[in-house]
């Protein structure tokens, strides 16, 4: 710390130089943060993925159903705990713009494969009570300014009701939430029960399954069990883990993490060569003053620590404020963009990768003028002076 | 007969331009006692500063020992030299050498942060070296805002903050006018009678080498030995 007020003074020498260049470093981090945040959401299912839940989908694909009497069959599968199921509504808020996931299900059994998902007990009941009841996320239900008892119109795109019309009604009989910050309740659920009596078509089906493997039980030899009962009929099945269905929805969308990868590759490789050479002028320039240092008895390994310790500053300076922006900005898009795109988050390894990738960049643009310094001949310094 | 403070023996010091080697000092052979203030006189070119370099360590003889402070120089490492000389030699250059980044007093302070001084005992030695050249109440000012000798005065501080017993100094008249000059003789004739600073001085100028205690000519790579007038 005693030589912090040389390696701030140093920095600042060239200060519109110095400036740009945390501008510069501002900028990056800040499009790292941001990236990071939007790439989480992409990805968010794969992260908090319950390695005991399994979902099992229609072979052909995610959007045929399958039949829902393969519930009872599922459930009684050797190594299955418990099993429920979920369907894709599809429909939006008011402006087709306000998208964001419906999906009826069974109260009950839904709750209990979900226990991240926290509700008050007397709202649980009330659902459970009320067939046009619903209950929505607490992301949601502030996206939108919703409280219990309001009626939600939703427009269908999907499904239509047996009279024909799209719009559904909902009763909002309760707000739930979740601890995990990685988690989106950017969601609405309501009675499958409700669903199957009104659709107009595509009665006794279910869009997928979820079920929970028993303690002891191999998740792979319950999945096999599963697709082995269901081969060679009309559905068959494809069980998979939450991570792996949460990944390959996720693809849907393209190689998110290789887009940002390749965008912050090019982003940090300019960075480094900006600072890179910001550090190589500025030791150029103090050549004579580097050796005075020296002389005054600053040893190479003290002389190497501050050039390179200037150059980590620097990075941290215009690293931190990106980041700080960042998650202010990400904060304000989860209010905006939470029901779209749930689960924006700079998660807290994000930070840290963020903060480690700022010391890293600041040595490694540092490390080259700082060798540079640490090596100077004394003599042949001042006498260039 | 006071100490010696300082000796070589049998110096030689070759440098090696291009192809040819470039004798500069030639078993050169000197001994400076504590107190001493010496002037070194000669044409440039003549290993003056290269006799200073030995001195202050930052330089190697090719043959021959450089002994100061009963440490000899010579066979330190790089890292050992560095440490010595931050407690041992202060350095007064032409040019100042002052950062232009820091204030008066951050420049002083600067041999400091080389001792285990907290930063409190640092700026009081720091501002008791900067009141011994005169300089208290420019403490805060950067080097562009004081005058050339306002600025050796700084470098004189920087110096003697460390308290070394040897001070070595290249030209330090070299840039300033014949008043700023003197003053500047006066104030190390002062740090040599009452503070007892051992001080070795290259200069050019005859009038600044008649405030040494006594004056030596190197020429071609040898000292001849003359006292002051």
């Amino acid at each position: 710390m005693k030589y912090f007020r040389l390696i701030w003074s140093n920095a600042w020498r060239k200060k519109i130089r110095t400036f740009l260049t945390v501008l510069s470093v501002f900028v990056a981090f800040l499009l790292f943060a941001l990236l990071s945040a939007i790439g989480f959401a992409f990805r968010g299912g794969v992260d908090v993925a319950d390695a005991e839940r399994l979902i099992i989908i229609n072979k052909v694909s995610l959007i045929n159903p399958l039949p829902i009497s393969y519930m009872s069959r599922v459930a009684a599968t050797e190594g299955v705990e418990a099993v429920t199921h979920a369907s894709w509504f599809g429909g939006y808020y008011q402006d087709p713009r306000n998208q964001f996931g419906q999906f009826p299900v069974d109260p009950q059994s839904y709750f209990d494969m979900y226990p991240e998902f926290v509700i008050p007990e007397e709202q649980f009941e009330a659902f459970k009570r009320n067939r046009t009841g619903a209950v929505v996320g607490k992301e949601l239900a502030e996206s939108y300014g919703w409280k219990v008892g309001d009626r939600i119109p939703i427009q269908a795109t999907i499904w239509s009701r047996i009279d024909g019309s799209r719009v559904w009604e909902f009763d909002l009989e309760g707000i739930f939430s979740n601890d995990d910050p990685r988690s989106s309740t950017a969601i609405m659920l309501f009675q499958y029960d409700y669903f199957e009596e009104a659709r107009e078509f595509g009665k006794g089906t279910a869009g997928w399954y979820v079920l929970r493997v028993a303690k002891g039980a191999d998740p792979v030899q319950v999945a096999n069990a599963i697709d082995l009962q269901f081969a060679n009929s009309p559905s068959e099945t494809k069980t998979s883990t939450e991570a792996a269905f949460a990944q390959s929805f996720t693809k849907q969308f393209g190689n998110i993490a290789l887009i940002v990868t390749l965008i912050l590759g090019a982003v940090f490789f300019t960075l480094l060569l900006v600072s890179g050479n910001t550090m190589s002028q500025s030791v150029r320039e103090r050549i004579s003053e580097l050796a005075v240092l020296k002389t005054l008895g600053f040893d190479d390994r003290t002389v190497l620590g501050v050039v390179l310790s200037e150059s980590i500053l620097i990075m941290l300076l215009g690293g931190l404020l990106g980041l700080g922006v960042g998650w202010a900005v990400v904060q304000g898009l989860t209010k905006q963009l939470g029901a779209f795109l749930p689960g924006i988050f700079l998660s807290p390894g994000a930070i840290a990768g963020g903060i480690g990738m700022m010391i890293g960049a600041g040595i490694l643009a540092g490390i080259f003028p700082a060798l540079k310094a640490m090596r100077l001949s004394i003599i042949d310094a001042l006498a260039r002076a | 007969m006071s100490d010696i403070l300082a000796r070589l023996k049998g110096v030689s010091r070759i440098y090696q331009k291009g192809k040819e080697k470039v004798e500069v000092l030639h078993e050169l052979d000197l001994e400076i006692a504590e107190g001493d203030f010496i002037a070194i006189m000669g044409p440039s070119g003549s290993g003056k500063t290269t006799l200073l370099n030995l001195l202050g360590g930052l330089d190697r003889p090719t043959a021959g020992t450089v002994t100061v402070g009963g440490a000899e120089l010579s066979s330190m490492s790089n890292s050992r030299l560095s440490r010595w000389r931050s407690t041992h030699v202060g350095f007064i250059f032409q040019f100042y050498n002052l950062l232009p980044v820091l204030t008066a007093l951050r420049n002083v302070e600067l041999p400091l942060l080389l001792t285990s001084f907290n930063a409190r005992e640092r700026v009081k030695r720091a501002s008791i070296a900067l009141d011994i050249v005169g300089l208290a109440d420019r403490a805060k000012h950067y080097p562009r805002e004081l005058s050339g000798g306002q600025e050796q005065r700084v470098a004189i501080a920087r110096a003697i903050v460390s308290d070394p017993s040897l001070l070595l100094c290249d030209e330090p008249t070299g840039d300033l006018d014949r008043d700023t000059a003197d003053e500047i003789l006066r104030l190390l004739q002062v740090l040599n009678r009452e503070h007892g600073k051992t001080i070795v001085m290259v200069t050019h100028d005859a009038q600044a080498a008649e405030y040494a205690n006594r004056t030596l000519h190197c020429d071609k790579g040898t000292l001849e030995a003359k006292e002051a007038a």
